[in-house]
């Protein structure tokens, strides 16, 4: 790109960098906060002094986690979660990307079963039916309930089909004549060849499963039961909610008391693993999700 | 020597079939069975009777939300919420991907992109938490507000306001995501087409103006034709993690009214009534875009 280098197109560069860098501050300066806070002194944070470092550092809030039993079972239940529901994903979408991956002359079924598959992604019952459904399966206040009904991410399926139908035919046809049957050329050859899709993917819905909270909150029954997300979600959203009023100042009231270190350092402890897992899930998924959805 | 390959093939479908049928089953189970469940929009549903022993009330769910004060505030939230949505998160990312491309740092526009999606992959539970801390009235953003001579103001908890918040940390949240789309497509632009524009003498503006847009109006179409099918969800995660009955008013959408009337007041078929209407409604609109970004910018998903 030919570029003039006048003055003013050296000033233009400059603001523009100006612009990035606050933009890109901005997109992580309210994370920043909350670890800092959850650092801080409870006092200095009650008051709202803190900003972008810790005021009076200790370690108060993260000694508090440690010893609360039911963040720690939390954080376990929703390990589980992510390792069961992430494993079940990770099948189905392999498992049906490769079948419906196939042309419809090879495959006659194909087209009906797509149609199910859009039909069942775009239309639901809603959450009234699915929750009495779980609920005469007994599955209530269990794991199951967290992962059955999102086994199947149908839309994660169709990003991996188009990703295997990019793959050459060639490929198929001549593991055919070796005698490669089709459980021998998804495990063998089509997953191998797609690691960064399926990794792509498998992250997707990995982090998903560690996000949701709304099904443990209606599916469990008690608190033992609850993801992490969940039980944050009851100690640090809900708490206020539910025992305000509709005056706003008891609402402020209610925001002060609750322990504002404490809360700060519980949302830095459930972010973790998402910091964790990021740097690999941004490695593969750019170029995972074009791959696997623009096509000619 | 035919027959023996049209044999392999045939028994090949039967193991396609095995394959998809764990997946169908649990689809059929979870998807499929909630499906009838959709009967309760027109029942008086109880749970002791279950679907077939409870009584018929023909479209009177359907009626009775009709004739609540509160529908039209719920549907215009809906409505609102989600077109300004849309809207915001069209424009954004692509002022933010057009002026990130001018950027000629590689290594610095990479870290910016990636720190600018990292929000994406948070979840509404935490950064509902991360908000309202940061917004109260002696929080960090009153603070830097007051240096100003603001006073302080009650973000979460004043109809006013509210909206606009539920909107602005939304696109705060998924602008960096929905940038990576427009980056595909202006990489894909080719630079010969600036190199051009720039000797005849245009610049920034005019190469913005007459190539880039352009160019991308392909993208933009099809970003804003696949959103038309989401314009009922207003987004519940977030909704539901950062609104509280004072601002109600501004703020309660179908989803989050669905959710009070159905499972905490136990008015199953009442809130069926209104899920299914917003399923059907959304359903023909998610067929409608489709339809229109096949029309328009050739895209399919299958």
């Amino acid at each position: 790109m030919v570029r003039s280098q006048t003055a003013s197109a050296k000033i233009w560069y400059a603001a523009l960098i100006f612009v990035m860098l606050f933009i890109a501050l901005s997109s992580i300066a309210p994370i920043i906060h909350t670890v800092a806070v959850s650092f801080s002194n409870k006092a200095y944070a009650a008051a709202g002094s803190v900003m972008f470092w810790p005021k009076g550092f200790n370690l108060f809030a993260y000694k508090q986690i440690m010893a609360d039993s039911k963040f720690s079972h939390s954080f376990m239940v929703s390990l589980e979660r992510v390792l069961l529901g992430g494993a079940i994903n990770f099948l189905m979408t392999t498992l049906m990307a490769y079948p419906l991956s196939r042309s419809s002359e090879q495959f006659t079924g194909r087209n009906a079963y797509m149609w199910f598959l859009v039909f069942t992604m775009l239309f639901s019952g809603g959450i009234i039916p699915l929750y009495i459904l779980v609920k005469s399966l007994g599955l209530f206040d269990s794991i199951w309930a967290l992962v059955l009904p999102s086994a199947v991410p149908i839309f994660n399926v169709i990003l991996l089909m188009n990703f295997f139908r990019s793959i050459p035919k060639e490929l198929n046809e001549a593991g055919s004549m070796d005698g490669a049957g089709p459980w021998y050329m998804l495990f063998q050859v089509y997953i191998p060849l797609s690691m960064p899709s399926i990794a792509t993917v498998t992250l997707f819905s990995i982090v998903g499963h560690w996000n949701s909270f709304f099904d443990g909150m209606i599916f469990m029954r008690s608190v033992e039961h609850y993801p992490l997300q969940t039980y944050i979600q009851q100690l640090v959203v809900q708490m206020s909610i539910s025992t305000m009023s509709s005056d706003p100042n008891k609402y402020e009231l209610m925001r002060q008391l609750s322990n504002q270190t404490l809360n700060a350092a519980k949302i830095v402890v459930a972010v973790i693993p998402v910091l964790v897992v990021y740097p690999f899930l941004q490695k593969y998924f750019i170029q995972g999700i074009l791959l696997g959805s623009v096509k000619e | 020597m035919l027959k023996p390959g049209k044999k392999r093939r045939k028994s090949f479908q039967g193991h396609y079939h095995l394959m998809l049928l764990p997946g169908v089953i649990l689809l059929v189970i979870f998807s499929v069975i909630p499906m009838f469940g959709l009967l309760m929009a027109f029942q008086d549903y109880k749970i002791s009777k279950g679907i077939f022993g409870s009584p018929w009330v023909g479209m009177e769910n359907f009626t009775y939300f009709f004739e609540l004060s509160d529908s039209k505030v719920i549907i215009y939230n809906t409505l609102f919420l989600a077109i300004s949505k849309v809207i915001a998160n069209l424009i954004v990312p692509l002022v933010f991907a057009v002026l990130l491309n001018e950027v000629r740092q590689r290594a610095f526009k990479r870290t910016v992109q990636t720190i600018v999606y990292l929000p994406h992959f948070l979840s509404w539970v935490i950064l509902a938490g991360i908000f309202s801390d940061l917004l109260l009235t002696d929080g960090m953003v009153n603070r830097i507000l007051g240096s100003f001579g603001v006073e302080p103001i009650q973000f979460m908890g004043d109809n006013r306001y509210f909206p606009y918040i539920l909107i602005g940390s939304d696109v705060w949240k998924e602008f960096g995501f929905n940038t990576i789309i427009y980056l595909a497509a202006l990489a894909g632009i080719d630079p010969s087409l600036y190199e051009a524009a720039s000797i005849d003498g245009a610049n920034w503006r005019k190469r913005t103006r007459l190539i880039t847009l352009p160019l991308l109006r392909a993208t933009i179409i099809l970003l804003a034709t696949l959103a038309i099918g989401n314009i009922l969800n207003a987004g519940f995660d977030q909704i539901f993690n950062m609104y509280s009955p004072v601002v109600y008013e501004s703020s309660d959408v179908i989803d989050t009214y669905v959710y009070r009337a159905g499972i905490l007041d136990g008015q199953y078929g009442f809130a069926t009534a209104i899920g299914l209407m917003k399923s059907v409604i959304a359903f023909i609109l998610i067929i409608l875009s489709y339809r229109l970004a096949y029309k328009y910018a050739n895209y399919r998903i299958f």
